[in-house]
């Protein structure tokens, strides 16, 4: 469901998903490789957590805040939990409560912004100055409204930054989808009487695709960015939970005295953001070079 | 009518019903929060006797669709009415809403205009310039800072900033707190490292978003012919896949701007810098709801403007938009 | 000599207690009172007029006002009530009360009637006189129909008011209370003046050492010196401004890079960094402050006393001093009255409530039970590392056999929905300068405060006899009673008394501080100098 939007082939490739890949892998600069290679080592890190973690999430296991080295590879945090145990239970969480916020938010928006603009009219205006409403409240605010009226549970922290976090991709999705709708093919499509999904995904999706996959990038990162702020504010994702988000509040003083300890999650989630951000870059050259042939 | 006034009047028209929905939101929200002001603001020591006191002076007990239409009616006659905070006071001595929000909104625009004013020319340059080298080493180098000024998060921009240029090099302030009589370079000095940092959060979005639009452009047929006319590539870049990319470029601009005015409370928190964003999240935590609607209401004016601003931008530079069927 | 010069030093600068000073003193073979004497020599240097103060407060919110019904944390009541306004009495250094705008209170033989005299000559910052008028304004102003003072509540038995007189007043109650010059000593009980008979809050004409100037609510109070202080020499500062800085690394900052002298409330997680920092001096107050577990003594299964013996043996409060506060509280012992020398009449109650879990099974096997599964509902609302907190003592009770289920409840209305109504919560007391302050407000039966619900016929005689109580020796006797009772029988863990651990530049010099309050008694600005 997730990567639908991204794995959609464009028309003019027939072949085989797996075969594609991998040509456009051997073509692929060092900064892509590096990018996909760090993806997956977290990919791997976070679903096999349970196995990689010398230790447990929440486990109490030595005295606090120990140095590096020895038993404690980084050391042990406020309470004396492993501290890389909660690295590595932070990329699961973190990880996966970011990619399917975003890739809920995407869902939403992506698909919503699209009909918008096919559609036009009426439907484009409402949907249009709904997106206003919501999004003309700050979105922090909103979203700490909207958590201390529901709770602050994991699903109902994805839910809501993935509703809120929607109506950026729809303006964004709307905006560009709508310098598409005007163009001669998608008018004719129209014209054909094809139906409105088929043509969100067949005539304007791969026309989009690239600024949306540079957004979904970039929406990743504030996605992740809009967690650890909540739990900078208070909410956000709630203890004994590992987030990296929340380490880095957690130790942020340290800072101030030279301690490069709050650097490992800030650092987690920076490599991670660049190494995202490669493959979206790549990606985008590939496509604008793929359209050549258009 | 030419399309664009129509186009416009009927926008602001519209935004007006934004302004409305956004304050039965807010309201909704507000009174959908546990507790209200009386026991927010009591905490511990709320006995129902104090709660019950605080309630009749502020007028909490009255049902919340009369304080709304209360509330909206002396709006209209230009009056945001009186903090929560100021019951019991005796008249004349009420807090109003204006004095609590109006000194914080100057705050609030004067940062974001400072960040603007940086960080917008150094977004467009730096975007043109990264799609114009594409792939070079300067592309390489500038995605490669600005993705690792977005990738951690701001507190940590900020606490870095903080500790090399207030706590280690003594340029600059470490606390941000000016208030009404704070003179303009006063200002400026003590606004330059939460600026910094707003900066280097912005101009990473903004950059990326005008390489990808133009770079999206440069393989559209018509740029192609520019090219094969042995244009040079900054002209190219320049004439003809720019005008065509402001769509975009200007939207994400706009909710960057709009970003600055509505969604600093971090920074704020950070360097204690007395703005909106602040004053409103206190004030939903105190269920204030008088100032929550204003500092709402500022803030989705702000927003609207923008996004008015962009999307017309879009229709001015799309000739197919501005000469609809 | 050189170790006892540089400990002269040390304790010019602030760096060394009384206590441990005199210790150090002693070991070199000097008696009690030429340590004491050589200490008050060295640390009190002779206070110095002039300077700009900067204050970091770690409170302190936009809907502050001047109201004293509304100081509500240590912002507002130190920056309003102790810096602009006085009472009519003060809590000293060493715990007890001294007259501040009065000169003498003089009680009846049952303690049920007060006469209080007025010190004359102090002018509010108008130019207007203090009189028994004002002080008649104020105590109305507090117990009106209208009023949302805390102090209404223990100014309930005040059944009349009256001047005698412009410089006294008397007051006249239904049961005697020998601890009625505490009651005057709160700051929210602060002086206002009287305009026609109303007591005036708004104006912020106060009669205190420093003057309003400028007041943006949530950021910052400017305040000027007060030329007419009715405290002979005092205050030294020219002016003071107390700025809003609630995050602690902010704080911490501005202190390290000389944009504020002082800051309350360290970071604790790095405070050895902070003590190793140039310039900075930090000092640490055990206060009467607690953090407790309320079990409501009314719901099963609390309402069993081997239950709640079990469990108060079944948490390791050391661990807990250690690992939440890193040793800057102390343990609790099930008694809100913090061990002395602090409050008067204090007792430790034995035997001392530590962990052991062979105890715990005892008491668990005593109750009928071999097992036992209990909720505990915690949020940092309640007190910053609440949470924690309780991770700990479901690893500490695990021990016992006792599973405790820690709830994690929203901070959001925690005061609302969770304290007094689930069956063991989180709570904090900011403590009282007496014995029967404390008791009366939140553990005699069916006050509103009680948060356990516990009710003790012979605790409740104890207490409300003692309250009329002048003869000192006996009233002590029935305090330790009391306290033992609510030791052993209570529904209340008392966790932890935390420590205040401030910091400031070295450039501030001040006396001994006021153990009450964190501040200085709240009233720093009046009482420190610049060196």
């Amino acid at each position: 469901m997730t990567t639908g939007t991204k794995e959609i082939p464009t028309p003019t490739v027939r072949r085989g998903l797996l075969a594609t890949a991998w040509r456009e892998l051997k073509r692929a600069p060092i900064s892509a490789w590096f990018g996909l290679a760090v993806v997956f080592a977290y990919v791997f890190v976070g679903v096999f957590a349970p196995w990689v973690a010398p230790y447990g999430e929440a486990e109490i296991v030595g005295a606090q805040y120990q140095a590096w080295g020895g038993q404690h590879v980084f050391g042990t945090d406020q309470l004396g939990r492993d501290m890389l145990s909660r690295l590595v239970f932070g990329a699961r969480n973190t990880i996966g409560i970011a990619f399917l916020t975003t890739a809920l938010s995407f869902l939403i928006g992506g698909i919503i912004g699209m009909i918008a603009a096919i559609v036009g009219g009426w439907l484009d205006q409402v949907l249009a100055r709904l997106v206003d409403v919501l999004m003309a409240i700050p979105q922090l605010v909103f979203a700490l409204v909207l958590l201390s009226i529901f709770g602050t549970s994991v699903v109902n922290l994805i839910l809501i930054i993935a509703v809120l976090d929607s109506t950026r991709v729809f303006r964004l999705a709307r905006a560009v989808a709508m310098n598409v709708v005007v163009l001669d093919f998608v008018e004719a499509a129209k014209l054909q009487g094809e139906n409105i999904l088929w043509i969100a995904t067949r005539e304007v999706l791969p026309n989009i695709l690239p600024p949306m996959v540079a957004e979904f990038g970039l929406r990743f990162c504030f996605v992740f960015l809009t967690i650890s702020a909540l739990s900078f504010l208070g909410l956000g994702i709630q203890p004994p939970t590992a987030d990296w988000g929340s380490m880095v509040r957690e130790n942020a003083t340290l800072i101030s005295y030279g301690d490069i300890t709050p650097l490992l999650p800030a650092g987690a989630i920076a490599l991670l953001t660049v190494g995202v951000n490669f493959v979206v870059d790549w990606f985008l050259h590939k496509t604008s070079g793929l359209k050549d042939g258009h | 009518m030419h399309p664009i006034v129509r186009t416009l009047l009927q926008r602001v028209s519209l935004s007006v019903a934004t302004l409305l929905a956004v304050s039965v939101i807010i309201f909704l929200m507000i009174e959908a929060l546990p507790g209200n002001f009386a026991s927010a603001i009591l905490g511990q020591s709320a006995t129902p006797e104090r709660v019950a006191a605080f309630e009749r002076q502020i007028g909490l007990d009255r049902p919340p669709v009369e304080r709304y239409v209360v509330w909206l009616g002396n709006l209209l006659q230009g009056d945001f009415g009186n903090s929560l905070a100021s019951a019991g006071s005796p008249v004349g001595h009420e807090r109003t809403v204006m004095s609590l929000v109006g000194p914080r909104l100057k705050n609030t625009m004067f940062l974001a205009g400072l960040v603007a004013v940086v960080a917008v020319p150094i977004s467009l340059a730096l975007g043109l310039l990264a799609a114009l080298y594409r792939n070079g080493i300067f592309d390489r180098l500038v995605n490669l800072t600005t993705l690792t000024s977005i990738s951690v998060p701001e507190f940590f921009i900020a606490y870095i900033l903080m500790l090399f240029f207030a706590v280690r090099l003594p340029w600059f302030h470490s606390l941000a707190t000016v208030n009404t009589d704070t003179e303009l370079l006063e200002r400026v000095a003590r606004c330059t490292l939460p600026a910094l940092t707003l900066v280097l959060v912005i101009v990473a979005h903004m950059m990326r978003m005008t390489r990808a639009s133009i770079i999206n452009l440069l393989a559209s047929p018509y740029v192609e012919t520019a090219r094969l006319k042995g244009l040079s590539p900054a002209r190219v870049i320049v004439h003809h896949a720019l005008p065509n990319a402001w769509a975009p470029i200007v939207n994400v601009i706009a909710v960057n701007l709009a970003y600055l005015v509505v969604g600093v409370v971090v920074v704020e928190v950070v360097f204690v810098y007395p703005g909106v964003g602040q004053l409103m999240v206190d004030s939903v935590s105190a269920r204030d709801i008088p100032v929550v609607q204003a500092c709402a209401l500022v803030f989705a004016i702000a927003y609207i403007g923008l996004n008015l601003i962009a999307d017309l931008v879009a229709i001015i530079t799309n000739p197919r938009l501005l000469r609809p069927r | 000599m050189y170790d006892l010069d540089r400990m002269k030093g040390m304790a010019a600068k602030g760096k060394v207690s009384r206590r441990d000073f005199v210790q150090f003193a002693l070991a070199l073979g000097l008696s009690v009172t030429a340590a004491e004497t050589m200490f008050v020599k060295a640390a009190r240097s002779e206070p110095k007029r002039g300077g700009f103060l900067r204050i970091g407060g770690a409170h302190g919110s936009t809907t502050d006002t001047l109201d004293p019904s509304n100081y509500l944390d240590t912002y507002s009541q130190s920056v309003f009530g102790g810096y602009m306004s006085n009472s009519l009495t003060f809590i000293n250094h060493k715990g007890e009360w001294e007259p501040d705008l009065a000169e003498s209170l003089e009680p009846s033989d049952d303690a049920a009637q007060w006469v209080v005299r007025l010190r004359k000559g102090v002018t509010f910052h108008d130019g207007k006189d203090f009189t028994s008028e004002d002080v008649i304004a104020t105590t109305n102003f507090i117990r009106g129909e209208e009023s949302k003072s805390p102090v209404k509540s223990t100014l309930e038995s005040v059944v009349e008011v009256k001047a005698d007189g412009p410089h006294t007043v008397i007051f006249k109650m239904s049961a005697g209370n020998a601890d009625f010059p505490y009651v005057l000593s709160d700051l929210l009980y602060c002086m206002l003046p009287s305009r026609d008979g109303v007591a005036d809050w708004q104006s912020g004409v106060r009669t205190g050492a420093f003057i309003l100037e400028n007041f943006e609510p949530g950021v910052t109070c400017k305040q000027k010196r007060n030329p007419n202080y009715h405290w002979e020499g005092r205050p030294y500062f020219d002016e003071v401004e107390s700025l809003v800085l609630t995050d602690v690394v902010a704080r911490t900052n501005a202190l390290t890079t000389g944009d504020i002298h002082y800051m309350n409330r360290c970071d604790l997680k790095t405070l050895n960094l902070l003590e190793r920092t140039q310039g900075v001096v930090v000092s640490e107050l055990t206060g009467f402050g607690h953090l407790t577990l309320p079990m409501l003594t009314t719901v099963a299964p609390f309402d069993d006393v081997n239950v709640r013996r079990a469990l108060k043996h079944a948490i390791n409060r050391q661990d807990i001093v250690d690992k939440i506060f890193f040793g800057h509280a102390t343990p609790g012992n099930d008694n809100p009255i913090p061990p002395p020398p602090s409050v008067k009449y204090a007792t430790v109650p034995e035997p001392i409530h530590v962990y052991d879990p062979d105890k715990a099974k005892f008491y668990l096997k005593e109750a009928g039970l071999s097992s036992l599964k209990v909720d505990l509902s915690m949020a940092d609302a309640a007190f910053a590392g609440a949470v924690d907190t309780g991770v700990l003592i479901r690893e500490h009770a695990a021990a016992c056999g006792i599973d405790v289920n820690v709830v994690r409840e929203p901070n959001d209305g925690y005061w609302d929905n969770v304290w007094l109504k689930k069956p063991w919560s989180a709570s904090y007391w900011s403590g009282r300068p007496t014995v029967d302050w404390m008791f009366t407000q939140a553990y005699l039966g069916g006050v509103a405060w009680n948060e356990t619900r516990w009710t003790n016929a012979r605790f409740d005689e104890l207490v409300n006899g003692a309250r009329a109580e002048l003869d000192d020796a006996k009233r002590g006797t029935m305090y330790a009673e009391a306290q033992q009772i609510l030791h052993d029988d209570g529904g209340q863990v008392v966790l932890v008394f935390r420590n205040f651990v401030d910091a400031h530049s070295d450039t501030l010099a001040h006396n001994e501080v006021a153990v009450n309050w964190e501040i200085d008694g709240l009233k720093l600005a009046e009482r420190w100098w610049f060196a």
